[in-house]
């Protein structure tokens, strides 16, 4: 890497599991230079990261200023901003505000923040384009699982005809362990929550939303769409029952929630148990079929703090690289 | 084996017992009787059509039976079932729904629901069923499929089906044999 240009300058927009994967691994990085980190009560400007992270993990508050985290976009001179705050799928905010603002600046966005891309995607795209800056959303679908950045650059010389995934992991495991040991919904999310793979509130995961959500990047990225949640038909998993699965398994198949781009549907669906999409556990994975290439697919582990940290770097690095 | 066929019939009363007697004693198994009084030929025949299953060895002895019995054959034609799928279904499955559905399939000419298990479900619990269809190709299975997705959206019910391959024209899950 160019040891001579000067580093690229981040700013880390919410510090929960995925902003704290991010400061670990930027620590390792000498080209970038992290000017700010924010999370919801205040910002730590020019941190050290081994010093916040171990504060933000003791419970401790990081702020050692007065600005807000809309400020450091606005005002402290940096390249990136990564934006990492909680989804909001009906208003995209805290994080489309400060995505305006970064486009706005002239910063380019890396997030894996689903929110403000469901709900303004063409409108971020657009502003992005005008305004020459990136905005790479890698970790939105499919956590660590290559997805965007694999159709958008290695599949460039295809039509993407249409891409069909698990995409929560939530779900998966849900739904592999109630077929593995016969055990009802309710059990088997109770377990879940106990594990952490599960939220106290299940509900965006268990009905479909989380899933809708990625369906509707996908869409928007690669079909030539303008939609959003609304357009979305979205059944959940809450209805299985181990009868279902057991009677599916005898006749050859898994059940999974699908998400399918083309048809805008998120449900339910049975696959052949010999199909690559049949992934247990928390994976996820996305058969995308070209008309050159034909059907690939790809799976990997779609959430996890390090997991989606690591396609937010990637991304940074992209960033990174273009502009050398 | 599936049969369908038309026949034509005098325009008098009692004769559809013609059709149906034969096909009986060679232990076929009738799943669908049109009979269209409306539609009278200029020999003053009626026109109906008949679907059933019966042994395919047994086939000319019926016809032989059937002309006996002064019942013209106009065409008969076998069905090839070379579509199938399976589908799930979860709820309150009342047998009775589900059986008027199954009939219904059998009875297009194109499809007939091979299998349908359906599990106990604990005391209140919804209960779960797997029916396997067969139909003489793919578009018909989707027809078939649809009637069923009718009776899942009235009953409240959650249906399940497979996912539709991609690579290559038609279903992973609609294998045709
Ligand atoms: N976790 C995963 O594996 C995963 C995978 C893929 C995508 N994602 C997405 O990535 C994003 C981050 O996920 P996460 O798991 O890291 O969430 P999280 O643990 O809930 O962390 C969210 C962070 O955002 C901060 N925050 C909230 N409002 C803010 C505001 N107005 N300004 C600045 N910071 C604010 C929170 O502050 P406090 O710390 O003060 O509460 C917290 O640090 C979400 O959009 C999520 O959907 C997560």
């Amino acid at each position: 890497m160019q040891n001579n240009s000067p580093p690229l300058r981040v700013s880390i927009i919410g510090f929960g599991a995925v902003g704290q994967g991010v400061a670990t691994l930027l620590q390792d990085l000498p080209h970038v230079e992290v000017v700010a980190v924010a999370d919801s009560r205040g910002v730590a400007l020019t941190p050290n990261l081994g010093t916040l992270l171990s504060r933000k993990r003791a419970g401790r508050p990081i702020a050692n200023s007065d600005l807000t985290a809309l400020e450091v976009i606005r005002t402290i001179e940096h390249d990136i901003v990564v934006e990492v705050t909680p989804t909001n799928i009906e208003n995209g905010e805290p994080g489309l505000t400060h995505m305006r603002e970064a486009i706005k600046n002239r910063r380019s966005i890396v997030t894996s923040n689903k929110g403000p891309l469901v709900v303004a995607f063409h409108e971020l795209v657009q502003l992005a384009r005008e305004n020459d800056v990136a905005l790479r959303y890698e970790a939105t679908v499919g956590g660590a699982m290559p997805i965007i950045n694999l159709v958008r650059e290695t599949l460039a010389g295809n039509r993407i005809l249409d891409i069909m995934g698990v995409l929560n992991g939530t779900c998966n495991y849900i739904l592999t362990r109630m077929a593995e040991e016969a055990l009802d919904y309710d059990q088997v999310l109770s377990e879940a929550q106990d594990m952490g793979i599960a939220e106290a509130d299940p509900t965006y995961d268990v009905m479909g939303i989380d899933t809708a959500s990625k369906v509707v990047i996908l869409a928007n990225s690669f079909f030539d769409k303008n939609v959003t949640y609304a357009d979305v038909a979205v059944t959940g998993i809450d209805r299985i029952t181990p009868d279902a699965l057991r009677l599916a398994h005898q006749r050859g198949f898994a059940i999974k929630l699908i998400g399918e781009v083309q048809e805008l549907t998120v449900s339910p669906k049975m696959i052949p148990i010999g199909h690559p999409l049949n992934v247990g556990g928390t994976l996820n994975a996305a058969s995308i079929l070209t008309d050159h290439a034909g059907e690939i697919t790809v799976a990997g582990k779609g959430a996890g703090s390090i997991e989606t940290a690591s396609a937010i770097v990637s991304d940074i690095l992209s960033i990174q690289k273009e502009r050398c | 084996m599936r049969i369908s066929m038309d026949l034509e019939l005098q325009d008098i009363p009692g004769q559809l017992i013609h059709v149906l007697a034969p096909i009986s004693e060679l232990s076929g198994n009738i799943m669908s009787i049109v009979h269209h009084h409306d539609k009278k030929t200029f020999r003053n025949t009626v026109p109906v059509y008949v679907i059933f299953d019966i042994e395919e060895q047994k086939l000319e002895e019926l016809k032989e039976k059937l002309e006996e019995r002064g019942i013209t054959i106009v065409r008969i034609g076998k069905m090839r079932l070379r579509a199938r799928t399976h589908i799930l279904l979860i709820g309150h499955i009342i047998h009775t729904d589900l059986r008027e559905t199954v009939d219904h399939i059998d009875g297009t000419g194109f499809a007939e629901v091979q299998d349908l298990s359906l599990s106990m479900p604990a005391i209140d619990g919804p209960s779960s069923a797997v029916v396997t269809i067969m139909a003489t190709g793919i578009g018909e299975l989707k027809r078939a499929i649809s009637m069923l997705r009718d009776v899942a959206e009235k009953k409240d019910l959650l249906m399940i089906e497979p996912i539709e391959e991609r690579s290559t024209i038609g279903g992973v899950a609609y294998a045709e044999q």
